[in-house]
């Protein structure tokens, strides 16, 4: 009967846990019905209380289905209905089963309604998973059993992981699980102290924030000897952990700064090399943004399956489509303005208050909700460092960025003609480059790059027609601390500026960090009015 | 019209522009149709563009629909509503300038808006020199109670209080995180909430109170630090008082750093349905917030109320929230009070509207308190997958607005009452009105 079901419902390697778990438990309490069924009618009440009194009810009943109904549970797919006093459950395929006897549903009741969950239901039911699932041949779930009970710390499950640990072969999950019966030993009241003070340096091992959360919580009946081990384990990992906060804070700054950096990078063409100060260049980004929206949108509607490549389709769609507004706005407003800073400056901003507002008007002001693609969620640990995948790739993206902007301008026609320009406009023409028609790829350029700058910045910000605005100061602020006209010194002063922020941020919060940075460039301006890499030359006074 | 044109010829050429203009204004007046009917003007003054367009729009919109329910019901005194909407760009002293037009030039009898504290601050003096009527539908930090504006949000006690008391008896919470955006309903907001929570018995060290900027979005040493003032070995949460724009980012990294709201939850003020539906909330299930409303509980008036609005709108995924079900619930109160004193006049209408009872989406009849605030149900609900709340607790019943919070020790001996007392800010320790210490 088993295999039938579980055959066709749940995925092979259940099967065998189950069944596993089943026989380990079998053994002691015989597969009646009786608690396994009277606990299922606690999720019949809608009421947290009897879930609560249900989840511990089916954990501890040795029912061979326990683990499937709260594995359903967990993912919400268990359904009651209040008036049949029935539980049912659904596989991932949607199918009903009927959670008393495991077999499909013959009828579907019409109050079917799933059973509700809070926080401290979900925590319950993470600790009952974890009982249920420790011998399981799946090693990952394995893993997730493991640190569940070090979650958990339920003293029940004690005789089940020492077990587990006796059957493990892989290290890694050896140490979780010996971890997680440290854990347990911790809060038992009646453990010896000879346990508790190896559990302590099995804790003392682990050696990150959770180890010190269990260190710090010590039942206050742990004995003196205990409690002394707890805090010298805690005062050594402290002092490791500093070290890691260092260099936690090294991370984030670096990743604060490549964000700057691609903001700004696009602006040390318009603003830096052609010497257009343009406001709506923030609104370059909030474009590349929604590009990456509407492309994220067509992907959802037509071919769900390619929704991972959705960002590398919107990077050339977003640098193009940018590239050339920018293009219309040079040909349109800005060349009629060159030499004339102030009515650039007006003009540049009415055009982003244009942009925003048909944005807005378009789109609606509210939030769009851009996905993450699998590949830039969640995090990884380097020690004791945290680094999420999405700040990591932005970092890796935006130094590919850089190094193609740098290879563009030295190494191309375009790029050779570029210069040329901007360091001498008269002498240029006479070579016969046609100078109106550079200054109208210049800006595009700096444009596109904008726009691809938005596409990143969807996966860490709102993408509002509001967008723009956040960046726009922070990237005038860069360009102007590297230095005008210089990719190095933007790329540095991005950097410093951002490493500078997230060491300052943890003593003076990030209110006064952003005030601290500000004065500090004021002064610095002071000092070297032409930033940190200035250029040299005559074709600085031009 | 040709005589007029003629004789300003011979004044000064700015003058006669004006002239003309002026000339051909009342061309174009009196070319349209005459007004069919007098209608009673309602100003809405919610900010179209600039940064709060994102929660104002929705509620202009919510306006114009009340509006048009009111009409097809045959209008107010037998008169057609019109609504003037006017957009004040999310610009505090334009909000003044905003409110000044619609009462005396546009001589609107009553205005729907404001979100912030700072804008509604802007427009205070402004109704009270004209004598005005303003309804401000956002939870707000308290401390305040005027006589020509009426508060349907939440005060502190119809919010924070509840959540806090919620996570301290449900969740076992004995360490608080205050994070807030920097201004002025955050840091009001955690000052009551520190004193209560010091009152409660939670020691000094057991609450970190952070301020970030407006649109903060790089949220990587906050979330860090947050999650190590959470492996102290108390049960920790946090408390987010963050403004709309900046909580996207700061949502995405709690995802993304895996912390989850079974080991640090965090209850919201400031987020709803309308700020969930930019993000994939499935890394948030089970993070709270506390509102007096939500789209999800279920009651005729609310399904009721979602069906004509997504029709309204013509739009099936439109969502609804917690300052929207305020201006229901404010617009059905200002109807029922112009009703009753038979007049859109504001001094009548502003003494008719305390005791004035008016259901709300949830089940229950609001009412308003001579305080000018309401009674509210309040709720605590749970982020869903699908960017709704699951209502996991609620008060037994409504709870009545208190302007002046009793657990800042300034604020403790005041009351508002504008029935009896004829006062905003009335010293009970003194016996005297203007007590605000």
């Amino acid at each position: 009967m088993m295999s039938h079901l579980y055959g066709r419902a749940v995925s092979f390697t259940c099967v065998a846990f189950v069944f596993a778990v089943g026989l380990l438990v079998a053994v002691a309490t015989p597969v009646f019905a009786g608690p396994y069924e009277d606990a299922l009618t606690g999720f019949t009440t809608d009421s947290f209380g009897d879930t609560d009194t249900a989840i511990s009810g089916i954990a501890a009943s040795g029912n061979p289905l326990a683990a499937t109904v709260v594995e359903a549970l967990r993912d919400g797919r268990l359904m009651f209905s209040a008036g049949g006093k029935t539980v049912f459950f659904k596989d991932k395929t949607e199918k009903l089963f009927d959670a008393a006897t495991g077999q499909p549903a013959a009828v579907t009741p019409p109050d079917l309604a799933p059973v509700r969950l809070n926080n401290r239901l979900r925590r319950s039911v993470d600790a009952a998973i974890g009982g249920l699932t420790l011998l399981s041949p799946n090693s990952a779930i394995r893993l997730g059993a493991a640190q569940s009970v070090f979650r958990s710390r339920d003293a029940t499950v004690l005789s089940v992981l020492d077990q587990a640990i006796a059957a493990e072969k892989e290290a890694r999950i050896k140490r979780a699980l010996t971890q997680a019966r440290a854990a347990v030993i911790l809060n038992q009241e009646d453990a010896k102290e000879a346990d508790k003070i190896d559990a302590v340096a099995a804790i003392r091992e682990r050696g990150d924030q959770d180890a010190l959360q269990l260190l710090g919580s010590l039942p206050a009946s742990s004995s003196a000897t205990v409690k002394k081990a707890a805090s010298d384990a805690i005062a050594s990992m402290q002092s490791q952990l500093a070290i890691w906060t260092a260099l936690q804070n090294t991370w984030y700054g670096l990743s604060l700064g490549s964000v700057l950096l691609l903001a700004a990078i696009g602006l040390a063409i318009t603003f830096g090399v052609m010497g257009v100060i343009n406001m709506a260049h923030g609104e370059m980004v909030m474009l590349g943004a929604y590009v990456t929206f509407i492309v994220q949108d067509l992907i959802r509607t037509h071919n769900p399956a390619l929704f991972d490549y959705s960002l590398a389709m919107a990077i050339p769609l977003a640098f193009f489509i940018t590239g050339a507004v920018g293009v219309g706005i040079e040909r349109s407003v800005i060349r009629y303005l060159y030499g004339r800073p102030l009515e650039t400056l007006l003009a540049t901003w009415g055009i982003s208050l244009i942009l925003q507002q048909a944005i807005r008007t378009a789109f609606g002001p509210t939030n769009r909700e851009v996905g993450s693609p699998s590949w830039m969620s969640g995090a990884f640990e380097v020690g004791q460092l945290t680094i999420t995948y999405n700040r990591m790739w932005i970092i890796v993206f935006t130094f590919l960025v850089f190094i193609a902007l740098l290879g563009l301008l030295r190494f191309t026609r375009m790029g050779l003609e570029m210069r040329a320009v901007t360091q001498n406009r008269q002498m240029a023409a006479a070579m016969g480059i046609k100078t109106a028609r550079v200054d109208a790829l210049t800006f595009g350029l700096g444009s596109g790059i904008a726009g691809i700058a938005g596409v990143a910045l969807s996966q860490i910000d709102n993408v509002s027609p509001n967008l723009g605005q956040s960046y726009i100061i922070d990237s005038f602020m860069v360009v102007v601390f590297g230095g005008v006209g210089n990719l190095w010194g933007t790329l540095v002063g991005a950097l410093s500026l951002g490493i500078a922020n997230k060491f300052l941020e943890p003593f003076a919060g990030a209110v006064l960090a952003k005030i601290a940075i500000l004065v500090i460039i004021i002064l610095f301006i002071q000092k070297r009015p032409r930033g940190l890499f200035a250029l040299k030359g005559r074709s600085v006074e031009a | 019209m040709l005589n007029t044109i003629r004789t300003v010829a011979e004044r000064p050429m700015a003058q006669r522009w004006l002239a003309a203009a002026a000339g051909l204004g009342i061309g174009l007046a009196a070319a349209m149709p005459a007004q069919a009917q007098e209608t009673i003007k309602v100003g809405i003054l919610h900010s179209l563009s600039g940064t709060m367009a994102i929660s104002e729009t929705t509620l202009k919109d919510t306006m114009l629909f009340l509006i048009d329910e009111q009409n097809k019901k045959g209008g107010l005194l037998g008169k057609k509503l019109e609504a003037v909407v006017v957009d004040p760009a999310s610009n505090w002293p334009l909000f003044a300038e905003k409110a000044r037009e619609l009462i005396s030039k546009d001589k609107v009898v009553a205005v729907f808006g404001c979100w912030t504290s700072v804008s509604r601050k802007s427009v205070l003096p402004v109704f009270k020199e004209l004598n005005s009527i303003l309804f401000y539908p956002v939870q707000y930090e308290g401390e305040e109670s005027e006589r020509n504006v009426f508060y349907t949000g939440a005060a502190p006690n119809q919010q924070a209080i509840p959540a806090v008391d919620y996570l301290a008896k449900e969740e076992k919470v004995q360490r608080w995180v205050l994070a807030g955006t920097d201004y002025v309903y955050p840091r009001t907001t955690n000052k009551i909430l520190e004193a209560y929570l010091i009152g409660k018995g939670v020691a000094k060290e057991d609450i970190m109170i952070n301020y970030t900027p407006f649109g903060h979005s790089d949220w990587q040493t906050i979330v860090s630090d947050i999650k190590k003032f959470g492996s102290a070995g108390k049960k920790t949460a946090v408390v987010s008082t963050i403004n709309g724009d900046a909580n996207v980012p700061f949502y995405k990294e709690l995802g993304n750093q895996g912390i989850k709201a079974t080991e640090i939850p965090v209850v919201a003020f400031s987020v709803g349905e309308e700020e969930l539906a930019g993000l994939d909330t499935k890394p948030l299930l089970g993070h709270l917030a506390a509102w007096n409303y939500f789209q999800s509980i279920k009651d005729k008036s609310n399904d009721e109320f979602i069906a004509k609005w997504k029709a309204y709108t013509k739009n099936p995924k439109r969502v609804t929230n917690d300052p929207m079900e305020a201006h229901v619930v404010g617009f059905a109160m200002w109807v029922k009070a112009v009703e009753a004193a038979k007049t859109t006049d504001p001094d009548k209408v502003i003494d008719a509207l305390p005791g004035i009872k008016a259901p709300n989406l949830t089940g229950g009849i609001s009412e308003m308190l001579p305080n000018h605030h309401i009674t509210k149900p309040v709720f605590i609900g749970e982020i869903k997958g699908d960017g709704q709340f699951d209502v996991v607790w609620k008060t037994p019943g409504l709870v009545p607005g208190d302007a002046w919070s009793d657990f800042l020790p300034d604020s403790k001996p005041l009351e508002a009452d504008w029935v009896k007392l004829k006062c905003g800010n009335y010293n009970t320790i003194t016996k005297k009105c203007g007590g605000a210490s």
